[in-house]
């Protein structure tokens, strides 16, 4: 399909359970809530017609201002040859979704990475740990108001002056 | 981790062993902790992490023209796609057209450092099961390459030879012979490739059959490139989401077809690599024969600000689809950069595929999928 058929077929499949943007530059996305994420995108994962199979990129950024993270799956279909970017947005407090790994095994190790650099819990996770950092390393630091510790296991972290 | 026994229950136990993160066939500092049951494991289980170095953080407090040299250093041995990964995303958010000449350009470069990179894993691979000698000739072809890259931009490994908007250098024609000189050479190499080792009895027995990867799980672990064509997924972003000169070009994309055992298996992800090198030899011919005289860069102020918005790009790199994901706040900075790997997929799916294996196997399992430490750690 193209984008747009794409578009509109999503638009009839979901109704108003979803929130489109009009960029004026790059990509356009899908936004649904965060309740229906899991649901949403194993309905478009398995649905005949969108067969989105390929969770191409998943990652998470953090919005401050809003006070809240959004998260941003890139998927993909080889069959159909479309793609479709889904985001949902959380609180950065709670920061809690649920996994997507039954729907994609790709989640389980960017589900890994978005936990260990965002600080997002993931429910029902199969093996939620860090994944990038050490396990003992304090924060997170894709956030906005990451702080760098001083040392780490007695080693400083960053260059005497 | 030391060495441990770890009882199971029901007179059941298991050895629990460290392999890496110092390993010489980890290809990198990357650690696998072994579930063994004698010489058969339960499951392998990767650590990463120990090259991170943050490449995504330090995008925050850098301009665009300035994270360029950084998109170096996310794979040593496939510099040139990541920088023109990163270029292509920044044209397409701030609308900047890339003129034909360095188009060619980018794609000569990309194919020579595509040769470059399945040179390393080809012999890499037959170097992990025991061979070395095929090794040392592939370094050297790779040798000549490097002073190519290098007569072409004066770096032999971090390029920051693709720039947004076009490339660094011009190419002369004396520059375009020496290339044309070096594939009636390599392609020679590639037959003796064939003749040497490819369909070496012992080669062959130690890859097939080995950790098959079915289409489905290869998909559903967003395995890429190479590794997903072994796994008979006919897609190849050059032919099918094309982008550049690609379009233009004419070449043959191979897959996996379980020549010696089942499709999917080593011995697949291995031959479609060797069975690349040529494709790439036949795109360099065809762009060195066609390109054309003009600008190398576009009209690029120096300092950039794309526009409000967010962009993905992807270009089919050595070890498959390389993509950055980039959001634009509207300031000179990007606002989150986000690096998508072939290895970093190919890493994720070795505990999966790994129960049942022997330990000599995951040796192999860990070369076809060709992964590259510092590509998954970032």
């Amino acid at each position: 399909m193209t984008s747009e058929a794409l578009i509109d077929y999503v638009k009839g499949l979901l109704g108003d359970k979803t929130k489109w943007a009009d960029p004026e530059a790059g990509d356009n996305f899908l936004t649904v809530a965060s309740e229906d994420w899991k649901n949403i995108c194993q309905t478009l994962a398995t649905d005949k017609k969108c067969s989105l199979t390929y969770l191409r990129n998943f990652t998470g950024t953090d919005y401050p201002e809003d006070d809240e993270i959004e998260l941003t799956a890139h998927t993909f279909s080889y069959s159909e040859k479309h793609g479709l970017i889904i985001k949902t947005r959380i609180s950065r407090e709670a920061a809690v979704c649920d996994t997507l790994s039954k729907i994609w095994p790709a989640a389980i190790w960017y589900e890994r990475e978005i936990f260990d650099l965002l600080g997002v819990s993931f429910n029902n996770h199969p093996d939620l740990r860090r994944i990038l950092m050490p396990e003992d390393w304090v924060g997170h630091p894709l956030r906005k108001d990451y702080k760098q510790q001083e040392t780490y296991r007695g080693i400083p972290t960053t260059r005497p002056a | 981790m030391t060495t441990v026994i770890r009882e199971l229950g029901d007179e059941q136990r298991e050895l629990v062993l460290n392999m890496g993160p110092h390993h010489p066939s980890t290809h990198g500092v990357l650690r696998f902790v072994l579930h063994t049951d004698g010489e058969v494991m339960r499951k392998a289980v990767p650590e990463i992490g120990y090259l991170h170095r943050g490449l995504e953080k330090i995008a925050e407090s850098t301009t665009y023209p300035g994270y360029v040299p950084y998109t170096d250093r996310v794979n040593y041995l496939e510099a040139m796609f990541a920088n023109e990964a990163f270029s292509k995303a920044i044209e397409s958010l701030s609308d900047i057209e890339v003129p034909e000449r360095a188009q060619y350009l980018r794609a000569i470069a990309g194919e020579l450092n595509r040769i470059a990179s399945h040179n390393i894993t080809i012999g890499c691979i037959t170097m992990d099961l025991g061979a070395i000698t095929p090794f040392v000739h592939l370094l050297r072809e790779r040798e000549t390459i490097n002073d190519l890259i290098e007569a072409l931009c004066g770096q032999r490994v971090t390029h920051h030879y693709v720039r947004i908007g076009g490339v660094a250098y011009d190419a002369d024609d004396n520059w375009l012979k020496q290339v044309e000189k070096f594939l009636n050479h390599f392609e020679a190499i590639i037959e003796e490739l064939d003749n040497l080792i490819v369909y070496n009895e012992i080669l062959v027995k130690r890859m097939a059959d080995v950790a098959v990867i079915t289409a489905d799980d290869a998909v559903g672990f967003g395995l890429v490139g190479p590794n997903l064509r072994a796994s008979g997924v006919d897609w190849d972003l050059r032919r099918d989401m094309p982008y550049g000169i690609y379009p233009k070009l004419d070449f043959d994309v191979p897959i996996g077809a379980g020549e010696k055992g089942t499709v999917g298996d080593c011995f697949d992800r291995f031959v479609v690599r060797v069975r690349e090198l040529k494709q790439s030899c036949r795109i360099i011919r065809q762009c060195i024969n066609n390109i054309p005289d003009g600008d190398i860069i576009g009209n690029v102020s120096r300092k950039i600000k794309p526009p409000k918005g967010e962009v993905y790009s992807c270009v089919e790199g050595a070890r498959g689809e390389l993509g950055v994901y980039v959001v634009s706040d509207g300031t000179e900075k990007p606002y989150r950069v986000k690096w998508r790997s072939g290895s970093f997929s190919a890493m994720s799916i070795i505990e999966h595929i790994s129960e049942g294996l022997m330990i000599a196997d995951l040796v192999a399992v860990i070369a076809t999928l060709d992964v590259i430490a510092p590509e998954t750690d970032r």
